[in-house]
């Protein structure tokens, strides 16, 4: 049986130079892979070898996961061949993935937040009837010295940091006896300390021998972590470093090959999202605000539904022209807390002050009027309503308003052509205001919502995660805006992201939230990363 | 909004737009969304042809003899139209209620309440009132009964989230018993032996075209229709009612008020089923008979959807429903079947339609508000 197997034995046949060296421990050939319209895999060709770590970068859509899911058995490729330790193989489901030593850690969590981490480890490998809980937690502990982390086996899933729950997810993966590892994404949820173990884990796997595939949409990352880099690029394989080239080339170097590759012609795009550069040097932006808070909180607190953590007590103040970033792992009362801005839930005490005004009852309606923009992170969900064209999208928050209403009256002409123009000035694509909006791709619906919101004169705008999951086209210009609305416009803007490359890219100042409290707030300056890591995980 | 009730079934746009049939045009389009409303109703015909066939009835005669009495004889025409009245008005509710996601399927005990109070309150009237007063004085009234049938099941969904579909069943239930016990009861004639109410005089009914009996309601209804199409194209207030039916949380962010919205949808909704009942009370009847209850608002569902929620278009085919019913009525007759035989055909209607929107859904990969419906009674969600 399987789960008899000890991991040294494992570690030693991998090692085993004669027999695995030569071959890669698992090969792609020729994978396509379509979905309906879209051709997501085309004719990639990959290798992996054991003691190694190919990172795969490419960025949102490019067709990382897809291929990882062709691998992992999740999906059936169009064409093409797998082939483990030199043996041409056909995967059929996950199951058989992981029979074939495939472990695969998901860009989202599966584990089961209120059973515990010994539970959730039995709950896929137990063949039997029986439960051999002991023979499990031996077994735990192997794994955890071998990764050399320390988490309590019959803690719940639900109680651990976000750092802790991937490292179960980690032992989960490898908990059949798996020679391959794919970690999809790894870091996207992870503070700064939690990157740090995380990469620590991974030389300890790698040194044991396992073959690990990490894939990443951040370049600087994968530079640091892999022996070899492969670039994908809308659903083509761009371009391969190999472990000799990586080796014996400068970092700078390998950074603009690699550039190269995912952008092709539009390098200059790149640069500009892959440095971070501080909005707050060589401007003392201090003097140059107002003293009047546009937007001010006192002590505000939401009661959070079902598994929110809703928000305690939330205090700060933000002036015209001033971004104030929202940094946090997601979940701890970020969208709770734009939804009070927002209107769109009840305070149960404390005051929110536009302007100096009190309005904690006021419509949400009233707020938009009063300069108030939200710039909601569930576009589907609440940002556009898909079946409606996009004209009448980029007007949905002034229905029945002049000069688009006239008595109630539809101004087909002006909505159009209101439309038209910001369709044009956000480069929207296909630029045609009377497509479905739901048919639009999620950067194009980003540029349309942002289009909607900043239109006529924004006073506040809240921006809940406002680039996630977007191409990074799309991502430098959401940006640019963001920061040229503050400096030349005064837009106030608060900023929530998770991703802390854009917090610290776009903030003067830093708020942290923690459990649903403001855990600190701190200037934006060099050398503040840890800081703010720390309060991220409820340190001080 | 014709356009957005389209895309919303998931039907004519997808097809046009999918990249494995680049077939593009306006003819097409029309072409196919014509296609997808009659499509149903020729399968539904085919199937009840058969079912005839199996109960040895020749299916080419009994067709024959819903179009001869139904729509080529004078009488059957008349009927017909005068039959549409109500039913258009009451087609106008759905489509208020439905462009919201509103599923009022309390149509006929909002419908039998104000005729109830129609023929209550009429015969009383009548003799004190100059008839112009009398007219519009009983509309409001049915209209008001049918409006505030329908705030039970509106406010609870409105304030409470809870499911309209069970309420507004629940509602009919007692409007259509408590209409029972008007009749039965305060309104009861003491001239009759059954249990009814007094009756108007044929001379004080609604006004009727010159030598024919179709009364005004049909030009009233007309009008009406021509409003809420009107209302759903080119207003704001169209708009924001199929952006609530669409997607109440976006609603909700672009600052709409969704409980005031859901409330006023409803109570126009019901305000139309009321108004039905009393133009049917004062266009045909002129008094109520207990038990009296046309079921006019299930057969409904099937046309309005059919129609895509588009008002103009459900004239045709309540036209078409209209001829059935009433054509049906004799042929069922003449062919020793029972009445409701007609129903079964609106029943396969309804099937045929659930069929075609699916594999329509199937091959784009959508849903569509009938099969949503559907689901819903379920308790499965499958928007969001
Ligand atoms: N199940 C699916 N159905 C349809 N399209 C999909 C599906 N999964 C992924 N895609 C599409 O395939 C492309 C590649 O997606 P994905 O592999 O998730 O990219 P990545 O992981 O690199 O961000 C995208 O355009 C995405 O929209
Ligand atoms: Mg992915």
């Amino acid at each position: 049986m399987m789960n008899e197997q000890k991991v040294e034995d494992q570690g030693a046949s991998r090692n085993d130079d004669s027999s695995t060296a030569m071959i890669p421990a698992v090969e792609l050939i020729n994978i396509t892979k379509s979905f309906p319209g879209v051709l997501a895999n085309d004719n990639i060709s990959l290798s992996v070898w054991s003691g190694e770590v190919h990172c795969l970068l490419g960025e949102n859509g490019a067709g990382k996961s897809t291929l990882m899911q062709v691998l992992s058995g999740m999906y059936q490729p169009d064409s093409g061949m797998i082939r483990v330790n030199g043996r041409e193989v056909r995967i059929n489901s996950p199951g058989e993935a992981l029979e074939l030593g495939m472990g695969m850690v998901y860009q989202h969590p599966t584990l089961v937040p209120v059973f515990s981490v010994i539970e959730n480890l039995l709950l896929g490998s137990q063949k039997g009837i029986t439960l051999d809980r002991q023979g499990a937690l031996n077994r735990f502990e192997e794994y955890a010295s071998l990764l050399g982390v320390e988490i309590d086996p019959e803690s719940l899933v639900g109680s651990l940091a976000l750092g802790q729950q991937q490292q179960v997810e980690i032992i989960k993966a490898l908990w059949k006896g798996s020679s391959v590892l794919i970690l999809d994404e790894p870091t996207s949820m992870l503070t700064p300390q939690g990157i740090e173990e995380l990469k620590e884990v991974v030389a300890q796997l790698k040194k044991s021998g396992l073959a690990i595939i990490f894939i990443s949409h951040k370049l600087q990352e994968t530079l640091d972590m892999g022996d070899r880099i492969s670039v994908l690029r809308r659903g083509k394989l761009a371009g391969s470093i190999e472990p000799a080239v990586f080796s014996s080339t400068a970092n700078s170097e390998i950074q603009s090959m690699i550039i190269e590759m995912m952008f092709g012609e539009e390098t200059d795009i790149a640069e500009s999202v892959i440095k971070v550069e501080r909005q707050t040097t060589g401007r003392s932006r201090e003097s140059d605000l107002p003293e009047q808070p546009v937007l001010e909180l006192k002590n505000v607190t939401v009661k959070g539904k079902l598994d929110e953590v809703g928000v305690k007590g939330a205090s700060f103040s933000l002036r015209a022209g001033e971004v104030l970033g929202v940094a946090g792992v997601d979940g701890n009362g970020q969208r709770e807390l734009a939804e009070a801005i927002a209107g769109q839930r009840r305070i149960t005490a404390g005051d929110i002050l536009l302007n100096g005004v009190v309005v904690s009852d006021v419509s949400i309606a009233n707020r938009q009027h009063m300069g108030l923009r939200y710039i909601t992170d569930d576009r589907l969900g609440e940002g556009i309503c898909a079946s409606l064209s996009v004209s009448k999208n980029m007007l949905l928050k002034r229905i029945g308003q002049r000069p688009f209403w006239n008595w109630g009256r539809t101004n087909e002409a002006t909505i159009r052509k209101t439309a038209e123009g910001l369709v044009k000035e956000y480069d929207v694509r296909p630029p045609d205001v009377d497509i479905r909006c739901g048919g639009l791709s999620g950067g194009n619906i980003q540029k349309v919502l942002l289009a909607r919101e900043l239109l006529f004169d924004p006073k506040i705008a809240v921006y809940s995660k406002p680039t996630h999951g977007l191409d990074f086209k799309t991502t430098v210009i959401v940006r640019e805006k963001i920061k040229s609305l503050a400096r030349e416009k005064g837009v106030a803007g608060l900023l929530i992201s998770t991703d802390l490359d854009e917090i610290f890219d776009l903030s003067d100042r830093i708020a942290v939230m923690y459990q649903g409290q403001i855990a600190g707030i701190v200037e934006n300056q060099e050398g503040i990363e840890k800081k703010v890591g720390e309060l991220m995980v409820g340190g001080t | 909004m014709t356009e957005t009730a389209e895309s919303n079934m998931g039907l004519s746009d997808n097809s046009t737009k999918n990249i494995f049939n680049p077939t593009d045009g306006a003819f097409l389009k029309v072409w196919n969304s014509m296609l997808e409303s009659i499509a149903p109703l020729l399968l539904a015909l085919i199937a009840g042809g058969l079912l005839l066939l199996v109960l040895g009835r020749n299916p080419v005669t009994f067709y024959g003899n819903i179009i001869k009495s139904g729509l080529l004889n004078k009488h059957g025409l008349q009927d017909t139209i005068i039959r549409m009245a109500p039913l258009l008005l009451m087609a106008a509710g759905l489509i208020v209620a439905f462009q919201a996601s509103i599923w009022n399927i309390g149509g006929d005990g909002q419908f039998l309440l104000a005729a109830a109070l129609t023929a209550g309150f009429g015969p009383m009237f009548m003799p004190v009132l100059p008839m112009w007063a009398c007219f519009v004085t009983l509309f409001l009234i049915g209209m008001v009964a049918g409006a505030l049938s329908t705030i039970v099941p509106a406010i609870l969904k409105a304030k409470y989230e809870i499911n309209e579909i069970i309420s507004s069943l629940m509602m009919s239930f007692i409007g259509i018993n408590f209409a029972n016990l008007l009749i039965k009861g305060p309104f009861r004639s003491t001239k009759t032996l059954v249990p009814q109410t007094d009756v108007v005089p044929f001379t004080k009914l609604l006004p009727s075209i010159p030598l024919t009996r179709i009364h005004i309601g049909i030009f009233i209804a007309l009008i009406f229709i021509l409003v809420v199409y009107y209302v759903m194209k080119n207003t704001s207030l169209g708009l924001k009612l199929a952006l609530l039916g669409q997607n109440p949380r976006a609603a909700l962010h672009a600052g709409l008020n969704n409980q005031r919205l859901i409330i006023g949808a409803f109570m126009v909704s019901g305000a139309f089923m009321g108004l039905a009942g009393t133009v049917e009370i004062l266009g045909v009847w002129g008094y109520m008979r207990a038990d009296w209850n046309p079921n006019f608002g299930l057969p409904l569902f099937a046309l309005v959807f059919l129609a895509r929620l588009n008002a103009l278009a459900t004239i045709p085919l309540v036209g078409f429903y209209a001829v059935l019913s009433i054509g049906g009525h004799s042929a069922a007759r003449v062919a020793d079947l029972p009445d409701d035989f007609i129903l079964i055909i609106v029943g396969l209607v309804l099937l045929f339609m659930a069929l075609t929107e699916y594999i329509q859904e199937y091959r784009a990969g959508k849903s569509g508000k009938l099969l949503n419906f559907f689901r819903s009674l379920k308790g499965i969600k499958t928007n969001e």
